[in-house]
């Protein structure tokens, strides 16, 4: 039970988990958005070498984005978020206290806390006393939040809060550990890679968009056009390079990016200079500065690409606090079950019954 | 930096993850605002003001690096007598010529001891006969100063090491300046006490024995009518600092193209010649001798001194064998300048048919030069036109789908312009080197053949001088001599393309005669003026020493130290960092063991260190020239600056600048605001077109001023490419900014009624133009002298065309032709507009509109069209908008 508990939810290799023996690490992204300058080469790259059509050439007036968001034919996406000092002191204040709830950050899920089931962890915290917070905090629980806020204390001087700070963050698939796409794809179109990373084969997806509706990110779609748009209908989105990492190259965006803003490599490594970094940002006076996707016992098992961010995701348009649609199954099959074995004896008993009659 | 040179920007991050402060001072802020500890908005146009103020704090609080300054700059050589500042002539420097809006730069010479002359008057002249500053202007003489200050006729000057004799350049400068006050910045440039107090500190405090703080700029300084100057200023910081000649100091240009500072070593401008050697002018170079006493003085100090072993190596290269000393070798083949030709001055003669053909090599003027529809109106009078360019730009198209098509000024049946349109090879596609703003030559292998008839330039030209030549080869009439004399024969390599490491070689140079004939010169201190040498670009020389392309040099960051003296070649000699004797103190020894970089070992009697020595390696610390000794020899162990007549750093420049001796704070050829210092308002000195076709919006609150009241800028963002013909026509790079767009601050958009993502018309003087609206915080409204100073950013990447993926309105259509008097650079981070929500009108009715706004603010011909401006009745333009 264990191992298929494992596969739908909670800490797991899923390489292992799909049967690979090659012995190879999990690989994966560090996104460190607070050295990102917003230069879009990680999405004119990943375009450039997998051969992406362009995605539309409208003005969004969203500040520099004109993107939007990811898509079919878009595998990177860098957002651009403008913020005045009251929002920066929010981001700020919310840093805080994810470092106060120490690391790694527990919350509550609706069934251990018997709190709200609308699933925004974090920001259910935000409203909460401190005594609240610890008593939510030392609760043990199945799921926890995307976000943590490190292992270090805060630095004693915080930075100055500026007027006005311009958020750049690129954004791409999840890479999740338990991967709701690939979950319900009827087809085997999705599949885990050696490398613990998710593909579509695209000759053997039917367009059916199973996966497109699962995804807690929103990053699958298929590919809208005509026939003479490479794989129209077709559900896209990034392969992590899966043609590039085989041959040990660096994937298309880390490999073009100027500032190393995006780093790839073995996941437990990634995760460990993410850690790193949250940890000297939060001593250089950053308490804002947290990560996402980097904790195991998150709602979709933890990601292959982790983030570094300086406010709450909502803010880069990252859900708080995705959960993978699989990680209900279980209870779901166990509720079915009662639910059978009720009817089964309801119906038995209407027949015990009407023989009584 | 992270917006226009993001790859660059990779070691701004690499230095902040190292404790660096980056500070950014700019109109917007950009993406290099959002990585840097703090963005400082500033009024565009204003940089002299706060420069000035900082150069005012050092002196005042004397946080100048006393040693040397003493020691390795001009701030203790005294300026002769006739010598008047602006702080006396409100405004202006003495010299002025009002008749031709000019100085004499006579007055701003250095003192002499006149001992061995009594002609000179008790001043240094320069090198060659008296030239005014007009007729130098006429050449943009400013441009010879890419390698070394300009010449003068010795090095005798007289010093006051105390620094107190009131006529010391030291004494000159604290007068200059003492009205640059901290308050002045926030009235005048937006930037708030703080603020200036903020970047004061920590410039001072990062600055020196032990510390360097380098300033990066780019054509936010240059393009404006006082551009140098700004320039100027900065230099002036940095060496009152001691910021020059170390490593982590200096200025640093960033610039725009791969290889644009190749395309001014080997330059692709009219007035001067490969390696920073003058353009002979007509009537002033005539002979030989003229030409080589005006490029140096055998009198002055340092490298220049030899520039006639240059000169000649480099017309040995040219004419091979038929140049001789009898002959001069060849000098009158050069051809000789008659006046400015710079680029605007061009398409105006284009207006008057007086140019006949033109080739365009990846360049848009149509949409990428100031005044666009003067470009296009330009080209619309040429016989023939050759484009040679990536895809069908603008520039090619114009005559069937410009905007004076749609307004009806132009008729595609009339336009007599033949376009050639050509094929080129791209950047992967040919194989020679780029020179980026380092001076760093790097080769770049061919990875793929061209497609098709596309051809690099290198063949191209080579091709089309080939077909010319044979075309005279039969001619008898002397002028065709120079063309069929030239050495135009080039080795093909296993492809059949001229091999473009020959080229190169001929750049570097050969000895021609003795023991090493036919090797490859070494240094350019190996080039002779008798003929035994060639040597095309005599900065290059060096790349192929030893018989190997240097600039292919390829060893990895990790195989070598942090100067990675094998990582491509650097002019002159390899060296990374200019003038690095200032690196050692006096006497030799480095400042601190944390700044050690070259340094003076007297074992072995040798300059060395981590760079190659920029200094005549054997020379002593201690050494001193005789009286009256010029060249290298000339040069005392203490004179760092060795491309300049006297060795030392220029704080105040008694030749080379056109517009004063010192940076001066002037406004903007379109400003709102009145200058605060002086009456005169704008530079004198600067270029004016006073046309019909380039009006200007009254300045400085005068009636009708009111009609333009905001202060437009013009930008890149990194998701261009300048003027889009290398990234408007591919769907990757256009979808990411698909519209032209300007930015506004919300207050802005609040007086104006503008909406985010809504439409707004633009209106200058010139024209108007249409863009997509972004209403964003990254603006910041000012207070100037009382008012609220609004700037809107436009992006001058879009063009109105057929051809490319994502069209728009050009910015820089907006704006006109006013220069800089040094270089020629066009004023175009700066104007003045009008702003209004929604679209502009089509056909003619743009043009009502255009002329109504003209009608309204009253602008004439003259209006911001008068150079001198120091009689002007105070009264007539102090009506600022605060009355209003």
């Amino acid at each position: 039970m264990g191992f298929w508990k494992n596969q739908l939810t909670g800490p797991t290799d899923p390489a292992t988990d799909a049967a690979w023996d090659t012995g190879k690490p999990r690989k994966g992204f560090f996104t460190d958005t607070s050295i990102c300058i917003g230069c879009k080469a990680c999405e004119v790259a990943c375009k450039e070498w997998n051969a992406v059509p362009e995605d539309g050439l409208g003005l969004l007036g969203s500040s520099y984005d004109n993107t939007g968001a990811l898509g079919a034919s878009t595998w990177r996406h860098v957002a651009f978020v403008e913020q005045d000092g009251d929002r920066i002191a929010t981001a700020r204040e919310s840093g805080r206290r994810l470092v106060d709830l120490g690391m790694p950050a527990l919350r509550a899920t609706a069934e251990a806390a018997g709190g709200s089931s609308d699933g925004s962890g974090v920001t259910d915290l935000r409203g909460a006393t401190p005594t609240e917070r610890t008593a939510v905090g030392q609760r043990e629980s199945t799921g926890q939040p995307f976000q943590d806020g490190g292992s270090a204390g805060v630095a004693v001087a915080e930075a100055e809060i500026p007027d006005f700070r311009w958020l750049m963050s690129s954004d791409v698939c999840k890479h999740c550990t338990h991967a709701a796409c690939l979950d319900v794809c009827p087809t085997g179109a999705l599949f885990r890679t050696e490398f613990g990373t998710v593909v579509v084969q695209d000759d053997v997806c039917n367009g059916c968009g199973y996966c497109v509706a699962a995804c807690p990110f929103g990053v699958i779609e298929r590919r809208p056009g005509e026939d003479t748009v490479k794989n129209a209908g077709i559900a896209q989105k990034c392969t992590l390079c899966y043609d590039r990492i085989g041959h040990d190259q660096t994937p298309a965006c880390a490999q073009a990016c100027p500032t190393t803003s995006i780093k790839f490599g073995d996941l437990a490594q990634m995760q460990d200079a993410a850690r790193e970094r949250v940890d000297v940002l939060h001593d250089l006076g950053y308490p804002e500065a947290r990560l996402y996707g980097a904790n195991e016992n998150d709602g979709v098992g933890g990601t292959g690409s982790v983030f570094l961010l300086l406010d709450e995701p909502e803010v880069y348009g990252l859900p708080p606090d995705p959960r993978v649609t699989t990680a209900a199954l279980p209870d779901m099959f166990r509720k079915a079950g009662f639910a059978a074995v009720a009817m089964l004896g309801l119906a038995a008993a209407s027949f015990v019954g009407g023989r009584r009659r | 930096m992270a917006e226009c040179h993001p790859v660059g920007f990779q070691w701004v991050a690499e230095a902040r993850r190292r404790g660096a402060k980056v500070i950014h001072i700019d109109p917007r802020f950009t993406r290099t605002s959002a990585s840097a500890d703090k963005h400082i908005p500033i009024r565009a146009g204003s940089d002299v003001v706060f420069l000035g103020a900082l150069v005012n704090h050092v002196l005042a609080k004397e946080l100048y690096f006393r040693d040397y300054v003493v020691a390795y700059t001009n701030a203790s050589t005294l300026v002769n007598e006739d010598y008047r500042d602006t702080e006396a002539l409100d405004g202006l420097f003495s010299g002025y010529d009002p008749e031709k809006g000019a100085y004499s730069l006579k007055s701003w010479a250095y003192e002499t001891d006149g001992s061995d002359d009594q002609n000179r008057a008790g001043s240094v002249g320069e090198a060659g006969p008296e030239e005014h500053g007009a007729m130098k202007s006429d050449h943009s003489a400013g441009d010879q100063h890419g390698s070394g200050g300009p010449a003068l006729e010795h090095a005798k000057v007289l010093r006051d090491e105390t620094l107190q004799h009131p006529r010391t350049v030291f004494q000159i400068l604290k007068r200059h300046y003492a009205r640059y006050t901290p308050e002045l910045v926030a009235d005048t440039c937006g930037i708030s006490v703080d603020d200036f107090h903020y970047v004061a500190k920590a410039i001072t405090e990062n600055s020196g024995r032990d510390r360097t703080t380098s300033w990066v700029y780019s054509v936010g300084w240059t393009q404006h009518t006082l551009g140098a100057q700004f320039i100027r200023t900065s230099a002036i910081l940095q060496l009152l600092l001691g910021n020059m000649g170390r490593p982590g100091g200096g200025i640093m240009a960033l610039r725009g193209h791969a290889s644009i500072q190749g395309s001014t070593d080997i330059p692709t401008l009219y007035n001067i010649l490969p390696g920073y050697l003058a353009m002979p002018m007509a009537g002033t170079h005539d002979t030989w001798e003229q030409y080589l006493d005006a490029i140096a003085s055998k009198e002055q100090k340092g490298f220049w001194a030899n520039a006639d072993a240059y000169a000649v190596s480099l017309l040995k290269s040219w004419w091979g064998d038929t140049a001789t000393a009898e002959n001069n070798w060849c000098y009158d083949y050069l051809p000789r300048l008659s006046g400015p030709h710079g680029t605007y001055q061009t398409v105006m003669s284009m207006l008057e048919d007086e140019v006949e053909g033109y080739f365009l090599l990846g360049q848009n003027p149509a949409v990428g030069s100031a005044h666009g529809r003067m470009q296009r109106l330009g080209l619309s009078h040429l016989k023939w036109l050759v484009v040679r360019d990536l895809n069908l730009i603008e520039s090619a198209t114009f005559w069937k789908d410009g905007p004076e098509i749609a307004t009806g000024e132009l008729k595609t049946e009339d336009i007599q312009t033949e376009v050639f349109f050509l094929p080129p090879a791209s950047h992967v596609e040919k194989a020679g080197t780029f020179t980026q703003t380092q001076r760093l030559l790097q080769w770049r292998h061919k990875a793929v053949a061209p497609p098709g008839d596309c051809q690099s330039e290198l063949e191209f030209f080579y091709e089309l001088g080939r077909r010319i030549r044979q075309k005279l080869k039969d001619s008898t009439d002397p002028r065709d001599r120079p063309l069929l004399d030239l050495t135009w024969d080039y080795p093909v390599d296993e492809t059949g393309e001229i091999d473009p490491t020959a080229v190169l070689l001929e750049i570097n140079g050969v000895h021609l005669t003795g023991a090493d004939a036919g090797k490859p010169l070494d240094t350019y201190i190996d080039m002779r003026a008798d003929g035994s040498t060639t040597g095309g670009c005599w900065i290059y020389t060096g790349v192929f020493g030893g018989g190997v392309n240097h600039a292919a040099s390829r060893v990895p960051g990790r195989e070598q130290n942090e100067v990675a003296l094998d990582w491509g070649w650097a002019w002159p000699m390899n060296r990374r960092i200019l003038y690095n004797r200032a690196s050692a103190d006096p006497d030799g020894k480095p400042w601190s063991e944390r700044k050690a970089y070259v340094w003076w070992d007297e074992a072995s009697g040798k300059w060395t260190g981590d760079d190659v020595p920029d200094f005549p390696v054997t020379t002593r610390p201690d050494y001193r020239p005789g009286e009256g000794t010029g060249g290298p020899q000339g040069l005392a162990g203490d004179d760092p600056f060795i491309m300049q007549a006297d060795g030392k750093g220029w704080l105040f420049t008694p030749k080379g600048m056109l517009d004063g001796p010192l940076p001066t704070h002037y406004e903007p050829q379109e400003s709102p605001v009145r200058n605060p210092l002086y009456a005169q308002q704008s530079n004198p000195a600067r270029k004016v077109f006073p046309r019909k076709d380039n009006l200007w919006a009254p300045s400085a609150g005068a009636p009708g001023s009111e009609v333009y009241p905001y202060v437009f800028t013009t930008y890149r963002l990194t998701e261009h490419h300048t003027a889009g013909g290398m990234s408007r026509w591919l769907p990757y790079l256009a979808e990411l900014q698909p519209e032209f767009f300007c930015e506004v601050s919300p207050e802005l958009a609040a007086e104006r009624g503008l909406e985010n993502g809504g439409w707004a018309t633009l209106v200058s003087a010139r024209t108007a133009i249409e863009a997509r609206v972004l209403v964003t915080e990254r603006m910041t409204p000012m207070t100037i002298g009382g008012r609220t100073i609004h700037q809107i950013g436009l992006p001058y990447h879009w063009g109105v065309g057929s051809e490319a993926l994502v069209t728009g309105d050009a910015a820089n259509d907006l704006l006109g032709v006013a220069l800089d008097p040094n270089v020629q650079i066009q004023e175009s981070k700066v104007g003045s507009c009008d702003i209004k929500p929604g679209r502009r009108p089509r056909g003619e009715e743009l043009l009502r509109l255009v002329a109504e706004y003209q009608s309204r603010s009253g602008t004439t011909v003259m209006t911001g069209n008068e150079l001198d401006t120091t009689g002007a009745d105070a009264t007539d333009i102090d009506s600022t908008g605060q009355e209003h």
